[in-house]
């Protein structure tokens, strides 16, 4: 028989103040094992903590409940607590009487008669328990970085200084991420690339860091400190250790009528390219799908022409299994795609672009080498009209519900660098709300308006029409001046909404991550754990958690890289000892559990088994008990019953129902 | 009090709910008939939230109004102000002692200024 102590805690009046504390110490006194019962206002205070210590030894007690927060909150201190007095740190169970009784009742009657009940289950789990035994797992010290951004590099960066290896897994042919598409970035208008390449190039140069470009996350195994990881390496057909980078080949190749990924579709590539001039690696790949060699078998001129002899068209995918202690997640964002926006004339006009088009534009090694022109007729446009919030902000199903964050400071920077480049260009930008928040950023705004004579128009505009002279008529309306606009534009500019990379849904499966409703990495914790995913040893890098601009994605690369370092630095981590357990007498080895199991915990092994005296050999489950995470799945998918959790025992869940029926 | 019935009246006869308008002018950037209009399709909305029902049915928007829906269309929070013009003129139509509009009671109503979609539109709406 169990020695049981409950303590119940007022935690202010949080549950005080529609719990009867008092009234719940009083009806669980004569539970069945209940020794001791106290309440007190903050148990997980020190003097709380001595009042348990104090109690066990006093009351010899075997088991305590703790009647308080949530377990997420405080279940790590009380363990610790009666671990410290002298008893094992799984005889503690949590009756969560704040976030499932107080918090949710504004009724004292109901919440009293509710928190005992929640008690009892408690008491009656406890009665069942029995001490367990953490074991231990080793930390693999490698960290991968899934997506070579800013942020990727980043965490890679930190993670690699503080000693430790990283690997790299960039899907596209060159590491660098939006980024690298940016012209130049406010708020100190600095030229993009002159800030990335040099990092990019430090990550590349480290000894530390080894890249995966053209590569892809297949396949990940294991846990926290100890995954498996296989990465599919996509032929290049190029042999990144002999080619030079002398660029021959893209020169020379034929087929140049690929639309340029890099440059958004504005222009088209070589079928054998680097995405851009300070790509990292500098070795081209062939796109299969426009080289000729590959569509007809005739051409091969990239061979011919490659003094380096780099150019292999037999080359395969490569599957490269790696271990890694710790996973930072850092694959970024594109913008919507512009379907379901009509009115703004997207898909019939040229002339009508994204922000990040407009950001190709204005670079000079863009498709227009940056001048400034029109993609119809290569005319300068004398004026300009910018739409904010293009997908943003919608909860009508056609775009998304969040605010993209960073559109209203690249949009004043476009409209900035386009009167200060071109003063005869006008330029009027259409807003709902210019949100600036940040160091300087509401400063750099205003120069917009005031230094720049930027004409911001409070207001969303409806249609845009583009007209047979090849001008776009733009029908808004002012707001302030209640007065609806109608005006000709030469150019159109949509600072488009912004979603995670579309792979991400696929990350988060593989590394079961949790994604919200708009495919953005879930925190552990909104607020105190916002670089860390609920899923142990995975941490969350730049935009794929949420919108950010460049210097948030860095601090947050730098947070997560430091998380993971806290992981990698451990030796040994201490493993959840409530796993799954087969009972080999009832196991009829039918593979259900397997099946189910979503961390492959489960295998069957042929074992002698003497069952009430007859001996037989029998196919019975395994648990590998580094590899369960205790989710339960098994023991319900189990039809014999075989399937059990430690310190979740089917009994034990059956007393819980019993208490709180009765 | 009698203000407030009307405003109520006018959300369920359009199921708007006008509290999810973030004042973005979207509405009033799609409507053709914006420059006839002395109450402009995003302020209906805050009309009905400021219970000023009684300007509303008393402006010459209400007859302005094509029922074309673009800002049904359009309205990125999905208020649909253009059904709260509808009501409003159902409002009308019920104070004029009829629940429904009959379409032989059209002839009577008919003024020249009425634009022939507002009738399209009320027996799309109204009419089971
Ligand atoms: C038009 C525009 C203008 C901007 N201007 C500015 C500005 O002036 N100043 C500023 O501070 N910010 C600006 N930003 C924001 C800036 O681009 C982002 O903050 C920054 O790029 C975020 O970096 P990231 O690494 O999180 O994501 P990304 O840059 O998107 O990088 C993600 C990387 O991961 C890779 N990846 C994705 N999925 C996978 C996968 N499954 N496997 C492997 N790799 C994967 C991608 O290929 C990419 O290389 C602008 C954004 C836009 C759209
Ligand atoms: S073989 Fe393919 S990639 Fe090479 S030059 Fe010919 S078309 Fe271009
Ligand atoms: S940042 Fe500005 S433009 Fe972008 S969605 Fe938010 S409010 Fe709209
Ligand atoms: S378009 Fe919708 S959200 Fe915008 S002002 Fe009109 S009713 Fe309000
Ligand atoms: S439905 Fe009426 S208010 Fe709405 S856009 Fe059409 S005419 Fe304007």
């Amino acid at each position: 028989m169990q020695r049981i102590g409950v303590f119940v805690c007022h935690c202010g009046s949080n549950i005080a103040g529609t719990v009867d504390v008092k009234r719940v110490v009083e009806a669980i006194r004569t539970e069945p094992g209940v020794i001791h019962a106290e309440d007190y206002p903050y148990m997980c205070s020190e003097a709380g903590q001595q009042l348990i210590a104090k109690a066990i030894e006093e009351h010899k007690l075997t088991g305590i409940v703790v009647c308080s927060c949530s377990p997420r909150m405080h279940e790590a201190t009380f363990r610790k607590a009666a671990a410290n007095a002298g008893i094992n740190s799984f005889m503690v169970e949590i009756a969560n009487i704040r976030e499932h009784c107080s918090w949710i009742h504004k009724d004292v009657e109901e919440g009293t008669e509710k928190a005992v009940i929640l008690a009892r289950a408690a008491i009656a789990k406890l009665n069942l328990d029995t001490p367990l035994q953490p074991g231990e797992s080793r930390v693999v010290k490698r960290a991968l970085v899934i997506g070579g951004g800013i942020a990727g590099i980043q965490s890679a960066l930190d993670i690699a200084d503080a000693g430790y290896e990283v690997d790299i897994v960039e899907k596209t042919p060159s590491i660098g991420g939006r980024m690298s598409q940016l012209d130049k970035t406010f708020p100190t208008l600095d030229c993009s690339a002159c800030i990335l390449t040099p990092k990019m190039v430090e990550a590349a140069a480290h000894e530390k860091i080894n890249i995966y470009t053209y590569s892809e996350v297949e396949k990940v195994s294991g846990f926290v400190g100890d995954f498996k990881v296989d990465i599919r390496k996509k032929a290049r057909y190029v042999d990144s250790t002999k080619c030079t980078g002398c660029g021959l080949c893209q020169e020379k190749c034929p087929s140049k009528k690929a639309p340029s990924e890099f440059n958004r579709g504005l222009n088209t590539r070589s079928a054998i390219y680097t995405p851009f001039a300070q790509a990292i690696p500098n070795v081209p790949v062939i796109d299969t799908e426009n080289c000729l060699k590959f569509k007809t078998g005739k051409c091969g001129i990239c061979q011919k022409i490659c003094a380096a002899g780099a150019v292999d068209y037999e080359q395969q995918d490569e599957i490269i299994t790696r271990e890694y202690g710790a996973i930072v997640v850092a694959t970024g964002f594109d913008t919507i795609k512009l379907d379901k926006y009509d009115e703004y004339a997207y898909s019939q006009s040229k002339d009508v672009v994204t922000s990040l088009e407009l950001e190709r534009i204005m670079n000079a090694a863009g498709p227009t080498k940056g001048h400034l022109e029109r993609l119809s007729d290569g005319k300068a446009p004398k004026n300009i009209v910018f739409i904010q919030c293009v997908g943003s902000r919608c909860s009508d199903g056609r775009g998304k519900s969040y605010c993209s964050k960073i559109c209203c400071m690249y949009t004043a920077k476009h409209a900035m660098l386009i009167r200060d480049k071109y003063p005869d260009t006008n330029v009027t930008v259409f807003y709902i709300d210019v949100r600036t928040p940040g160091k300087n950023f509401d400063e750099f705004y205003r120069r917009a308006v005031e230094d720049y004579h930027v004409n911001y128009v409070k207001g969303q505009v409806g249609k845009v029409m583009p007209q047979p002279d090849g001008s776009l008529l733009v029908q808004g309306v002012d707001l302030i001046d209640n007065k609806q606009i109608k005006m000709n534009a030469d150019m159109v500019v949509l600072a488009t909404a912004i979603e995670p990379d579309p792979s991400v849904r696929n990350i988060a499966t593989m590394l079961t991550a949790s994604i919200d409703t708009n495919n953005f990495l879930t925190e552990s914790h909104a607020k105190l754990r916002p670089v860390e995913s609920p899923t142990a040893g995975v941490f969350l890098s730049g935009v794929c958690q949420g919108p950010k601009d460049i210097p948030e994605t860095v601090a947050q690369a730098g947070a997560a890289a430091v998380k993971a370092i806290g992981l990698l630095a451990k030796d040994k981590l201490t493993t959840n000892p409530c796993t799954a357990q087969a009972d080999i007498l009832l196991c009829n080895g039918c593979s259900t559990c397997a099946n189910v199991c979503p961390y492959g915990a489960i295998s069957y092994e042929n074992i002698q088994i003497n069952d009430h005296g007859i001996r037989e050999e029998r196919r019975v489950a395994v648990v590998n008990n580094a590899l369960c995470q205790g989710c339960g799945a098994c023991t319900v998918a189990c039809p014999s019953g075989a399937m059990d959790l430690q310190g979740f025992s089917n009994r034990q869940i059956l007393a819980e129902v019993d208490a709180i029926c009765r | 009090m009698h203000a407030n019935n009307q405003a109520e009246k006018i959300k369920e006869i359009s199921g708007v709910n006008p509290y999810k308008c973030m004042k973005c002018g979207k509405c009033s950037a799609s409507c053709p008939s914006y420059n006839e209009m002395d109450i402009k399709p995003h302020q209906f909305v805050s009309y009905v939230i400021n219970d000023d029902v009684e300007a509303l049915v008393e402006s010459k928007s209400l007859w302005k109004c094509l029922s074309c829906f673009a800002c049904v269309e359009r309205c990125p929070r999905n208020v649909e102000p253009g059904k709260l013009v509808d009501a409003a003129r159902q409002l009308v139509v019920r104070q004029r002692g009829m629940d429904y509009l009959q379409a032989d009671e059209i002839p009577e109503l008919l003024d020249s200024e009425l634009p022939q979609q507002l009738l399209v539109s009320a027996f799309r709406k109204y009419k089971r």
